[in-house]
């Protein structure tokens, strides 16, 4: 580690609570290691902020191993901040230079709405998932076992690298239209590729696209900003396989 | 047309339908360049023949204003969809310009067609329906359509200005080529790059080529 560490000027949007109309405010901190994650700063800062006696940063965070989807932030203009395949939690200080500045913003969505400084509300994405994200099965004590079904290889490995969405909300944060595309196409990508999901594929694709749209997520434009922000690059045929899926679906649903 | 899956498909499959339309239309111009005689005879034909200008007319001003009226609607959508923008955004880190702003594109192109119906369309409806001179002829007897096309850039500022929209054209087609075959949902490892680098070329040498005509017709008066 290099002698005393950076000295950093963050620009952060506080906001009291989801009614209150929020503001972007400077802070300083010093002596940042570059070893440090993303997330650490932020609790160097949590520390002055506590030993000064004024209210802490609220961010939400949970595994701090890029796992669990928690972590957020809008970090100079990008989700979670300048790296790539990261999530906040993995993004290490030394992808920042002393003396710079670091904007710190929620992710912006309507469908996100701000619940105090930079933690959002991402109950949406649990509510597309409600609508279909699900494979029904007879748990009666009998369940077939998994492996007896043969899935060809590729099917599996697109099936599973869809089933790596963590569901962090980057995509929508990063596209210009704040469109969840990625997110609910990887959702029903990860089904509709493997013999359980096809049962309730039709209407599993429906009710989520529905529900997606009644959200108030944005329409997708095509840019692939959600691809390169995705910290688990998930694919853009996602998007192209739920559009094949969402056509096929509404032309041949009974009723 | 109730879910946005529905919307962008409709959008995509306008667009290819747009493409194809003006792929037709470059074609037809480029005969100005090589064989006025041709160029004459194949716009008479379009011009009068009634499949084309009661069937396929129709469609085509259908087509483009619902390309219009539904990417102003989405855009609407879309600038709802966040409230609150971002104070610091890098957009150009993860996506292309193009694909950003194929509204302001799409506008500038919508308004050349405006300046373009001026220039053809509404002389030609007058001379053929309100006038209703069907010959296609001038008072010497010869065809008008070459000669109307010549006179046209024979102005500097027009001949400009139709060269700065093809310009928008080009930054429009290089993303809505491609993007409207991901809308449909045609996705594939092998094939999806193919029609990337097919759509390129498209949105490179078809507005090219109109610049070429142009730039040819006022040149060739001087």
């Amino acid at each position: 580690m290099s002698g005393k560490g950076m000295n950093l000027t963050l620009k952060i949007w506080r906001q009291k609570n989801a009614q209150s109309k929020g503001k972007m405010e400077t802070y300083n901190v010093s002596g940042i290691s570059e070893h440090m994650s993303f997330l650490e700063m932020l609790d160097v800062l949590n520390e002055q902020l506590i030993n000064e006696g004024t209210e802490p940063v609220a961010f939400d965070h949970d595994c701090r191993e890029g796992i669990c989807g928690m972590c957020s932030l809008y970090i100079n203009g990008e989700a979670h901040g300048p790296d790539r395949g990261v999530t906040t939690c993995q993004l290490h200080m030394r992808m920042f230079n002393d003396g710079d500045t670091i904007y710190i913003e929620p992710f912006r969505a309507k469908a996100f709405p701000v619940v105090k400084d930079l933690v959002v509300d991402r109950s949406a994405f649990d509510r597309i998932q409600h609508a279909g994200g699900f494979v029904s099965i007879n748990t009666s004590g009998n369940t077939q076992d998994a492996n007896a079904i043969p899935i060809p290889k590729a099917d599996a490995d697109k099936a599973f690298d869809a089933a790596t969405c963590i569901g962090c909300g980057a995509c929508v944060a990063s596209c210009k239209n704040a469109s969840a595309m990625l997110y609910v196409s990887a959702k029903v990508s990860q089904f509709a590729l493997l013999p359980q999901g096809k049962i309730e594929a039709k209407e599993r694709v429906l009710n989520m696209v529905e529900q997606m749209d009644e959200e108030g997520f944005g329409n997708c434009t095509n840019t692939g900003a959600c691809e390169v922000e995705c910290p688990k690059g998930i694919s853009l045929e996602n998007i192209a396989r739920m559009n094949r899926e969402y056509l096929s679906a509404s032309i041949t649903k009974e009723s | 047309m109730k879910t946005s899956i529905a919307r962008k498909v409709l959008m995509a499959l306008s667009g290819l339908f747009l493409l194809l339309f003006l792929l037709q239309h470059f074609l037809i111009n480029f005969l100005s360049v090589i064989s006025p005689d041709s160029f004459n005879e194949v716009s008479h034909f379009m011009g009068t023949n009634p499949l084309i200008q009661f069937l396929m007319q129709p469609i085509l001003i259908f087509g483009v204003v619902f390309h219009l009226g539904m990417g102003i609607y989405l855009e609407r959508l879309n600038k709802k969809a966040r409230n609150v923008k971002y104070a610091m955004n890098k957009p150009g880190t993860n996506s292309s310009w193009m694909s950003r702003n194929m509204i302001y594109t799409g506008l500038m192109v919508m308004a050349f067609l405006g300046l373009h119906f001026y220039d053809f369309w509404i002389p030609e409806i007058t001379v053929k329906y309100v006038e209703g001179d069907m010959s296609g002829l001038l008072a010497s007897g010869e065809f008008r359509y070459f000669h109307e096309l010549q006179e046209k850039f024979h102005d500097p500022i027009r001949t400009g200005l139709y060269v700065v929209s093809f310009v928008f054209l080009m930054l429009h087609l290089l993303h809505g080529f491609q993007s409207a075959f991901q809308s449909v949902g045609f996705s594939h490892r092998k094939y999806t790059p193919i029609i990337k680098k097919l759509g390129n070329l498209y949105a490179i040498v078809i507005p090219l080529g109109f610049v070429f005509i142009a730039i040819f017709h006022y040149v060739s008066h001087l």
